[in-house]
């Protein structure tokens, strides 16, 4: 017996000492383990993004080829592109150049307004910074919803905005349902995503190349216009799409705030799908906005991939 | 109107809160000096550089380039320009958009930037390097670039704030002799801050040493080696024993261990001072075999430091511990710790400093 055991001890011996030394293949063998560990971490989330969100897109896609029938269904035979063709309907243009006017702006004025304040905040004490910071945040603690209905008190008859505007001898003035009250509430929503992301790329900036820029003759104007801008740019980029893209699509705002007449891009999608019953449109227009919205992110990787 | 000088600092005081930096600082610089401010990190020198820069504006004096009061004027007024301590090169332009960049803003016409940038380019030798970018460029040769944006302006004064600091120790000795060069040959007056003393002995034609917001003295630096002002000049210049003492009378002071040893002063007697002594200024002996007419102290051996070229023998006193540095040399014998010593010393060459 135990000279048996002896022997198979041996064995297991000389077949560890053969597995202790390094081969290729050992090599090969841990690699492909460790993907397949890290792709069963990643499963869920994978899973998750499949079934919620790109199989519905591809639902949403073959829809923008159908036909609607004339119940309000829809047919999906017969592919045609037929709602793709809606977007030269003078409408349908219109709507699609005011929604991409209306961003442009909220952008051009959040940039404009989130800029110094950004900068601002870039330069404080870290306390003062943290304590202004929360402030930026203090809105997102209140519904969006909310906030936006909280716009309509303040734009509408007799609300803050027309006391003021009587006030300082202009009249009253009533800015509800129109372009300037949902441009008014884009930007009240969407500034401090132009803020975070400008405040994150200027603080990382060195005050030292600005001291720089001033010793070699340049005025303060100078110096924002050669130095600080070009080195803040990929927070100038970040800040723009985060506010364009959602601005673009909005809904809830042009809904709450802005008048009939002026329907925008988001409104529009929605009446298609839910009043219009014609689900192509919709589906087409939606896929409209994403590509002009997977335009601009390309621009802004492209952007991020050559900075500095 | 005193135009000779460079830069002309009368009573410059500068407080953050109720820290004071600089405390009524008086200094004139020559024109075509160059000057170093010495001092331990926070003692107020690059404060005072800044002021200079138009960095920082002072509390309260006056502060003339060439006779020209400009202690209120913003930086890119000033006839001035500055080596940041870490380059400060701008991360986004190339090494010729960094050069050309002070010109441009002065508006130069585009055929003299040219050229002036070419010519500042090749007198720190990075030709070839045109197109690169700072982080394409090492230690060295930015440093090279941010001398080159500076002096290409063809400022009447030169800024340089720890230039070397972020060098390696053989790049900062040949760096050392390339800016005296430099200097040489641009003829601009240099004004240096660094806290290394070595550096400052090295490369200036005139140190300021600074503590605690007060320039403590100003000198030649041989001058400032060989006559501390003070026990704190001559404790941060180069290595020294502080020897505890009274004076006695004009050539005598009296050590807190009661011994007396020759060494000239002009302090009234009673007056608490410390004979300063070079560790290469004194040597070792047998016990009580101190050579006729020099001052002497006995203790014993109590570590020895091999430098390679140097011996450092650490001496025990009764009171205190002393240090003394010999050449290493095989005609010189050599003594083992625990050996009792007499560590002798020619009488001038203890200096007698106060507090």
């Amino acid at each position: 017996m135990t000279v048996l055991e002896d022997a198979n001890d041996g064995a297991a011996l000389r077949a560890d000492a053969e597995a202790l030394v390094a081969t290729p293949e050992f090599e090969r063998a841990a690699a492909r383990a460790e993907s397949r560990r890290g792709f069963l971490l990643a499963l869920p989330a994978y899973a998750y993004l499949v079934l919620f969100f790109a199989l519905p897109l591809v639902i949403v896609f073959v829809y923008s080829f159908a036909t609607r029938n004339q119940f309000g269904g829809t047919d999906l035979s017969g592919w045609n592109v037929d709602a793709y063709r809606t977007l030269g309907d003078p409408i349908v243009r219109n709507i699609l150049l005011r929604s991409l006017w209306l961003a442009t702006l909220t952008t051009v004025i959040c940039l404009v307004l989130g800029y110094p304040f950004a900068y601002y905040l870039a330069t404080r004490t870290p306390t003062v910074r943290n304590l202004m910071l929360v402030f930026v945040m203090i809105p997102f603690w209140a519904n969006f919803l909310v906030r936006n209905y909280a716009w309509r008190v303040l734009l509408g008859r007799d609300g803050l905005v027309s006391d003021a505007t009587e006030l300082v001898g202009l009249g009253p003035r009533e800015f509800l349902f129109t372009n300037t009250a949902v441009m008014i509430g884009l930007v009240y929503g969407f500034l401090p995503f132009m803020i975070l992301p400008l405040y994150a790329s200027i603080e990382r900036i060195d005050g030292a190349l600005l001291e720089a820029s001033r010793d070699l003759y340049a005025s303060g104007w100078q110096t924002f216009l050669k130095v600080l801008l070009p080195l803040s740019r990929p927070g100038v980029v970040a800040g723009s799409i985060l506010v364009f893209v959602p601005s673009l699509g909005a809904y809830v705002t042009p809904e709450i705030l802005g008048g009939a007449k002026t329907t925008l891009l988001g409104s529009y999608i929605v009446t298609q799908f839910l009043t219009a019953r014609n689900w192509p449109v919709g589906a087409a227009l939606s896929f409209v906005l994403m590509a002009i919205m997977g335009a601009a992110m390309i621009v802004y990787f492209r952007n991020e991939g050559r900075n500095l | 109107m005193t135009t000779s000088a460079a830069v002309e600092i009368t009573g410059i005081t500068k407080r953050f809160d109720q820290v004071i930096a600089v405390d009524t600082m008086d200094l004139t610089i020559a024109d075509g000096e160059f000057f170093a401010l010495l001092g331990p990190s926070g003692c107020g020198k690059t404060t005072t550089l800044r002021m200079i820069a138009g960095l920082e504006f002072p509390t309260a004096g006056s502060l003339r380039i060439f006779g020209e009061e400009v202690g209120t004027l913003p930086p890119n007024k000033r006839p001035v320009n500055t080596v940041f301590q870490n380059y400060a090169l701008f991360p986004h332009m190339s090494v010729v958009q960094n050069v050309a960049f002070g010109l441009k803003m002065k508006k130069v016409p585009k055929a003299e930037i040219a050229d002036r940038v070419r010519e500042a380019i090749g007198l720190v030798r990075l030709d070839g390097m045109e197109s690169r970018r700072s982080s394409q460029l090492s230690g060295g040769q930015q440093q090279r670039v941010a001398l080159a944006r500076a002096l290409v302006n063809r400022p009447k004064v030169l800024l340089l704030d720890e230039p070397l600091g972020a060098l390696d120790l053989k790049l900062r000795q040949q760096m050392q002799r390339e800016l005296k060069q430099l200097q040489r040959e641009v003829g601009i007056t240099f004004v240096f801050v660094t806290h290394d003393q070595e550096e400052a002995l090295t490369i200036s034609d005139r140190i300021g040493v600074m503590n605690e917001g007060e320039l403590l003295q100003v000198g030649e630096p041989e001058e400032i080696y060989e006559h501390p002002a003070n026990r704190f000049v001559a404790n941060f210049i180069g290595q020294t024993n502080l020897l505890d003492g009274t004076v006695e009378s004009a050539d005598t002071v009296c050590l807190a261990n009661g011994a007396r040893i020759h060494a000239e002063s002009d302090h009234s007697p009673g007056t608490r001072v410390a004979v300063s002594l070079r560790p290469e200024r004194a040597s070792l002996h047998a016990p009580g075999e101190a050579p006729d007419g020099m001052a002497s102290v006995e203790g014993s051996l109590q570590q020895v430091t091999y430098l390679g070229n140097a011996l450092v023998y650490s001496v025990g006193l009764d009171w205190m511990q002393l240090e003394v540095r010999s050449e290493n040399r095989p005609d010189i014998a050599r003594l083992e710790v625990g050996d009792p010593v007499t560590v002798a010393w020619r009488p001038g060459a203890g200096t007698v400093v106060t507090d």
